[in-house]
């Protein structure tokens, strides 16, 4: 097969091709281009042993830990059992057996339902969405069943250890139903924990906790990042708080919020900002989209008085609506200009017109700009 | 889903695009050659179909396949309407068994009559009856253990009563009190019990049957031998989740017998207006399943054949389906009436023949139930019903700080703080807030 054999050179091949920038940006010979640049995390978790792992690598070295440690716990989903569309779980299913990880039928309402029920009697069920534009079908066994069945039960039941893996994202190319980032949906949902890592590492970390994590957790992993992000990721096991962001860049005259491949784009735009003006940009990754870490995030507001979050799901209703409110409601004598969102626009995500969508580092700029000389 | 055409494109392409160009520029001069001439086979015609995963013939005859060349699956039924019943031995009860079923039955159709009452007068806020529905309840969940795993829709009070739910654990529920393990968060009728095996009723119809599946797998993976049992009406069965769930039972091998209510209406639907096929039963076999079609107001009928669903399931790790054939006497609940769109007759035609009536004449038929035990028990039912409803409605609800809990399993900041608010403005405007009824801590 064509995608296993390319996807599988893809994992040991490092990003080179960024020495052929133009204008900041990758452009390819069709028109497309890659809209940012892979800041490797560098800083360890404690002194433990790492080894050199791609965002796919570290997801899978994570479920491989859970299934080795965790005797009940199951992966299923849409092709898991030969590796996966994207090569997350490749091998397991020859390490651990056909009734640990298997291929169910293709119906995602199902597969949620499915992860329900085994959750409900302590079974740790770690369900794979193919993408997650496809995560709609389940969206009622999520928001109605998942979130509430410790709620309503008043707590004689619950899906703790429920968690679902997503790809999402933009692709370069993945058109309206390959593209979506469809978090806010999700964040309007009490009982449900929403993760998105920037890299493999943070993938690694967030999925060990999700997967502990006694409420049912949805990780929204950004698929453009499977292949390129590679850091330095422990061996051993270690988790990521959910609920916290982190303060990647530090610096004291715009605060940006971004999250997942954003937070890459955010970084370079720091240093365009410093570039050209002159000012230094703190730059928070969210990691944690619900419950998420307003206190960090007014912290930083509070400090530089000003605010751009980008996003690259639409604005209407996107996440950073929620956060742009709360900042103007902890912060409103602190700042210093209208807090502004650069986001995917209200559209379907298109495909040619991609490079247009996004909220690219240009257009990050431009915000901030318009925020220092307000 | 689109997305098993789309992966072969998008992701190589991607790979291909943004970081593989030279393997792009490598695979050039190939596409110039590839060789487009359909080559003729010259294998002869295969006798036997070999398209993956089905066994099947090659027919020269053009025919369509419908209700006319197939014949309806027949009800299985052990009470007939004749007096006296001679059992095969294997579908004999013993007469323990036999007299608390009835019991539970006669308790379930007072406990109804009450509740819809006092929904009526309006002391409870909502209720749903079972009425005509006791044989198929009490008949399936007397085959089961307690060790197997009930997901329910809404009308199987029957079956948790049959499970030693007890007539104050109805009331707490229904009133919504301190005492009711939910905490007052959901409708009356949403009952559950984690001691009972009993999995909290919600709304939202047929959610449950892909999580029985789910649970039911992880029975099997850890060698219980014990199955799940999930009710749901014909209605709910129209649902996508219907459709995920008997494939995945059957795909996955999964140890759950579905059971399903079909009582003629779905509210106000018929079924005629919810299936054109030969109901739910048929659907059964098509997704690989055991199947069978059942008299769901012949209480002996309902047992054996559950029983024997059970012991299927658990031997041979597999699903099975029971369609159980009743009528819906009731409303739909109280928030309905069924007058606005069936007939009088038709439901008097259902109401002269009862489940329960049905059953009890077995009973006096082999001397094990009498007119004065009948009204003995009659009375000491009433009695019980009606005092466990005196004290649920005399207890307060639960502390209103409850609304809080049990979001997540640790309440996180954002909620604390939500929770800090609405206790500073209670606290100002507890005048317009109905306090008193709700317990202080």
């Amino acid at each position: 097969m064509i995608l296993s054999k390319l996807s599988a050179r893809s994992g040991i091949t490092s990003v080179s091709f960024i020495s052929n920038a133009v204008n900041g940006n990758t452009w390819i010979k069709n028109g497309r281009c890659l809209h940012f640049t892979y800041h490797e995390e560098k800083n360890g978790n404690g002194n433990g042993e790492t080894k050199k792992m791609n965002m796919c690598q570290a997801i899978n070295d994570g479920l491989r830990l859970v299934l080795t440690k965790d005797p009940t716990a199951v992966i299923f989903g849409e092709d898991v059992a030969f590796g996966g569309v994207f090569r997350c779980t490749v091998d397991l299913q020859n390490e651990f057996g056909k009734g640990r990880v298997f291929n169910t039928p293709l119906c995602e309402q199902g597969i949620a339902g499915f992860g329900i029920g085994l959750a409900t009697i302590g079974v740790t069920a770690i369900a794979e969405i193919q993408f997650a534009d496809y995560i709609y079908p389940a969206f009622d066994q999520l928001v109605n069943e998942a979130a509430k069945y410790r709620y309503r039960s008043g707590g004689e039941f619950d899906c703790g250890k429920l968690t679902i893996r997503t790809p999402s994202g933009a692709v370069g190319h993945g058109g309206l139903y390959h593209s979506q980032s469809p978090e806010a949906y999700f964040a309007h949902t009490p009982g449900l924990k929403v993760v998105i890592p920037r890299g493999a590492r943070q993938a690694k970390g967030l999925l060990l906790s999700c997967i502990e994590e006694p409420d049912p957790c949805i990780m929204f992993e950004p698929k453009i990042l499977y292949r390129m992000a590679i850091d330095e990721v422990p061996t051993a096991h270690y988790t990521i708080e959910i609920g916290k962001a982190e303060v990647v860049r530090e610096g004291d005259a715009v605060t940006l919020v971004g999250w997942g491949t954003q937070v890459h784009v955010l970084l370079e735009v720091a240093d365009l900002v410093q570039e050209k003006l002159g000012v230094s940009c703190e730059v928070i990754d969210l990691v944690s989209i619900l419950p998420w870490d307003a206190e960090l995030v007014c912290k930083s507001a509070k400090k530089t008085g000003r605010v751009v979050i980008a996003h690259e799901a639409p604005l209407t209703n996107g996440f950073g609506a929620e956060i742009a409110s709360t900042i103007q409601e902890e912060c409103f004598l602190n700042l210093e200009a209208p807090i502004q969102r650069v986001t995917g626009w209200d559209s379907p995500f298109p495909r040619v017109y991609e490079p247009f969508y996004l909220p690219d580092k240009w257009r990050c700029f431009a915000a901030v700009r318009n925020v220092l000389n307000y | 889903m689109f997305s098993n055409v789309m992966i072969d494109k998008v992701l190589p392409r991607f790979v291909r695009q943004t970081r593989f160009k030279h393997i792009l520029q490598q695979t050039k001069p190939w596409c110039n050659n590839v060789n487009t001439k359909i080559e003729i086979s010259t294998m002869t015609d295969m006798k036997e179909p070999s398209f993956m995963g089905l066994q099947m013939n090659f027919t020269d005859k053009l025919q369509f396949f419908n209700k006319e060349n197939y014949n309806a699956l027949p009800i299985f039924r052990i009470l007939n309407s004749s007096k006296q019943i001679q059992l095969p031995k294997e579908y004999e009860v013993n007469e323990q068994t036999l007299t608390k079923m009835y019991n539970t039955m006669l308790t379930l159709s007072i406990m109804d009559k009450i509740l819809y009452e006092s929904q009526r007068q309006g002391r409870i806020s909502f209720y749903m009856t079972s009425t005509g529905e006791e044989a198929l309840q009490i008949g399936s969940a007397a085959a089961l253990t307690l060790e197997d795993i009930v997901y329910a829709q809404y009308r199987e009070a029957g079956v948790l009563l049959w499970r030693g739910y007890s007539l104050m654990d109805v009331m707490n529920q229904c009133y919504g009190n301190h005492k009711d393990p939910g905490k007052g968060k959901q409708m009356s009728v949403h009952y559950g019990s984690k001691k009972l095996n009993f999995v909290t009723i919600s709304s939202p119809l047929t959610t449950q049957l892909p999580q029985a599946v789910g649970t039911a797998y992880a029975l099997k993976q850890s060698k219980t031998k014990s199955c799940v049992a999930c009710y749901f009406g014909e209605g709910a069965a129209s649902e996508g989740d219907a459709h995920a769930a008997f494939n995945f039972a059957a795909t996955l091998e999964c140890p759950v017998i579905f059971i399903c209510r079909n009582n003629g209406y779905a509210i106000s639907t018929p079924t005629l207006e919810q299936f054109k096929g030969d109901g739910i039963a048929a659907r059964g076999p098509a997704y690989g399943i055991h199947s069978i079609r059942v008299d769901g107001n012949d209480t002996l009928a309902m047992y054996n054949v559950m029983k024997a669903a059970r012991q299927f399931c658990i031997e041979e790790g597999k699903p099975v389906l029971i369609e159980a054939m009743t009528y819906r006497v009731g409303h739909h609940s109280t928030s309905d009436d069924s007058t606005r769109y069936r007939s009088d007759d038709e439901v008097a035609q259902w109401n002269c023949s009862l489940p329960i009536g049905k059953f009890r004449n077995y009973l006096e038929s082999i001397n094990l139930w009498c007119e004065k035990q009948e009204q003995e028990s009659h009375d000491s039912i009433k009695k019980s019903i009606l005092h466990a409803f005196t004290c649920a409605e005399k207890e307060l609800k639960p502390c209103w700080k409850e609304l809080f809990t049990d979001v997540y399993h640790t309440m996180p900041k954002h909620i604390k703080k939500q929770l800090s608010s609405m206790e500073d403005h209670v606290n100002e405007f507890h005048e317009y807030y109905p306090l008193e009824s709700f317990k202080s801590t």
